[in-house]
């Protein structure tokens, strides 16, 4: 696509791209370039002196059990926050399509917590579910569940994703209920004349028709769950009890800012630039496809 | 509706209705915790109506922080936060409203590369660069200032494709015209375009406000100077031993001041916020 009329300057649009492409270079692509520098270099331990050290990052990394530990910790929690964000959402979104009365402000009262910092959402779910004064706890406690997420590993990612869905489902939910008002009419009513009840006519029509949202979602919910979740868990467990909830992102910052472990930070940070891309590009493939429809 | 069933009306109202209570239980409880006093919150269970320590709690924190934790004055956080989130929108329109008018709008070496330029950094959010960032940021002595929380997050390839995407819409008679009646391209821009782009304006700034307030990792990383903390970042230091240490009375009374200007935005503009969510991401 391209513009018929355009107008004509020797140096203005230069001028006009200039404060962008200023900042873009400062602070994006400079430090890009140097993660990608870092990762190839061994500091020592004062940070005095480094070497050019070629993979070894990377292929220490990939013998360091904690880290593979990450990945597989990751790829559990963002399925998790994906699949529980989404289905949760689709269901009230269904459900808010079919109501005329106060569509409006179920609608209002569901799209709030997008306002919510990811950190303050952690926060929340924390108090609820602190082992001694919780009231969450208070009540489980009465089912005989005995919870303390500071020490249960599994309490602890359970924790960090409902907090993170919590903050999550508006989203998804706005989404979801502008797929369905895009869907005919005249096909579900075809359906229901030809004798297809509800629950068939959502599974058998509604649900394909809305697959690439869903599709969309899933990889905004993993990019969500990937980087956005940071501030859910550094606010509550951080990464803890023994690593349980320690996230790939979670675990650059650890090792880089806390461990002061230049070098396989950067390498971390790498691999991680590597995952968005691959996410993103995952999502223009499916922009492609939606153009098609 | 495309049939009468009233048990499935029934039924959508239920879940709907869970749904929100669900979604509204922690906020209920927070504010709840904000009007109590710390022995009234200790206590287990802790009680479930409002309590009525409401004043002398968030005078607490808004002029002095918490008393074990953090004692960085809540008032100020919101100030800083309001910098940000006011200065973040406002930069990244002004940047990618223009550059993408360059764009669109003009033909001139290197466009492409330009645009391809500010494209890719979609793929490079702040939190796979973190410690190269913040060495820039250091190196440029750009710690504690606003400037450092807010410049490095005002380049945006979203907006910038917003506005393309808009221009592309923007009928060529108009630039026509414009060149016919002898207008410059920053006439055309400012008389036509600007007018034109209001409501993509309004919705990217809900959408960028929202942005801003709720950062998290950036300013954690470069704000080591207590007048210089967000509310979100303030939060997270009045949190500092096992949960009984805490003062959540006043945790909850900060919470509850962080969500609600982000919170009154997204409701109060929803109609822009909808246009902004749906449209920043296609």
């Amino acid at each position: 696509m391209e513009k018929r009329v355009v107008f004509r300057s020797a140096w203005l649009p230069y001028a006009l791209v200039a404060p962008q492409i200023a900042i873009t270079l400062v602070f994006f692509f400079w430090p890009a370039a140097q993660a990608v520098w870092y990762s190839f270099q061994l500091q020592d331990a004062f940070g005095l002196r480094s070497q050019f050290v070629g993979l070894q990052n990377f292929a220490a990394l990939f013998k360091d059990g904690n880290y593979l530990a990450s990945f597989k910790v990751t790829a559990v929690f963002s399925v998790l926050v994906a699949f529980f964000g989404i289905g949760i959402s689709l269901l009230l979104a269904t459900m808010a399509d079919r109501v005329l009365r106060g569509a409006l402000a179920y609608k209002t009262l569901l799209i709030w917590p997008y306002a919510v910092a990811p950190a303050i959402a952690g926060v929340l779910w924390a108090f609820l579910f602190a082992p001694s004064i919780g009231i969450v706890t208070y009540v489980l406690k009465g089912f005989g569940v005995d919870w303390n997420w500071i020490i249960n590993d599994n309490q602890a990612l359970l924790l960090v994703v409902i907090a993170s869905v919590w903050k999550q489902i508006s989203y998804n939910f706005l989404f979801f209920l502008a797929g369905l008002q895009s869907i005919p009419r005249s096909l579900i009513e075809a359906a229901a004349i030809d004798g297809a009840g509800p629950a068939r006519r959502f599974w058998t029509i509604v649900f394909p028709l809305l697959s690439p949202t869903t599709f969309f979602l899933l990889v905004v919910n993993m990019v969500y769950a990937f980087f956005d979740t940071f501030g859910v868990i550094d606010a509550t467990t951080q990464g803890g009890p023994a690593q349980a909830t320690q996230i790939l992102v979670y675990k650059v910052y650890h090792d880089g800012v806390k461990a002061a472990d230049l070098g396989g930070s950067s390498a971390q940070s790498v691999i991680l630039m590597f995952i968005v891309i691959a996410l993103t590009v995952a999502q223009f493939r499916f922009v492609e496809r939606k153009v098609q429809y | 509706m495309v049939e009468n069933r009233p048990w499935l009306t029934f039924l959508s109202h239920t879940v709907l209705i869970l749904g929100v209570l669900a979604v509204a239980f922690p906020l209920y409880v927070t504010f709840v915790a904000s009007t109590h006093s710390l022995q009234d919150i200790m206590q287990v269970p802790m009680p479930l109506l409002p309590g009525d320590q409401l004043v002398a709690n968030y005078a607490q924190v808004l002029g002095a922080g918490t008393t074990t934790g953090s004692k960085a004055a809540v008032s100020r956080m919101l100030v800083n936060s309001l910098v940000m989130a006011l200065a973040i929108p406002l930069g990244k329109i002004a940047i990618s409203i223009i550059a993408s008018f360059a764009i669109v709008y003009f033909r001139f070496r290197l466009r492409m590369f330009f645009f391809w330029m500010i494209f890719v950094t979609l793929m490079l959010p702040v939190e796979v660069r973190i410690i190269p960032t913040f060495k820039v940021i250091a190196d440029l002595g750009m710690l504690n200032t606003y400037a450092g929380l807010t410049v490095p997050l005002i380049a945006s390839a979203t907006a910038t494709f917003l506005f393309r995407q808009f221009f592309m819409t923007v009928p060529d008679e108009l630039a026509e015209a414009a060149r016919v009646d002898g207008a410059g391209p920053m006439r055309f821009f400012w008389d036509v375009l600007m007018p034109l782009s209001k409501t993509t304006m309004a919705a990217l700034f809900v959408i960028q406000f929202i942005y801003g307030w709720n950062q998290y990792l950036w300013p954690l990383l470069i704000t080591t100077d207590e007048s210089m903390y967000t509310t979100v970042i303030g939060i997270k230091r009045m949190i500092v031993g096992s949960d009984a240490a805490n003062e959540w009375n006043l945790i909850m009374a900060t919470a509850i001041l962080a969500m609600l200007p982000p919170a009154v935005v997204v409701v109060l503009m929803q109609k822009w916020f909808v246009k902004g969510l749906v449209e920043t991401e296609k």
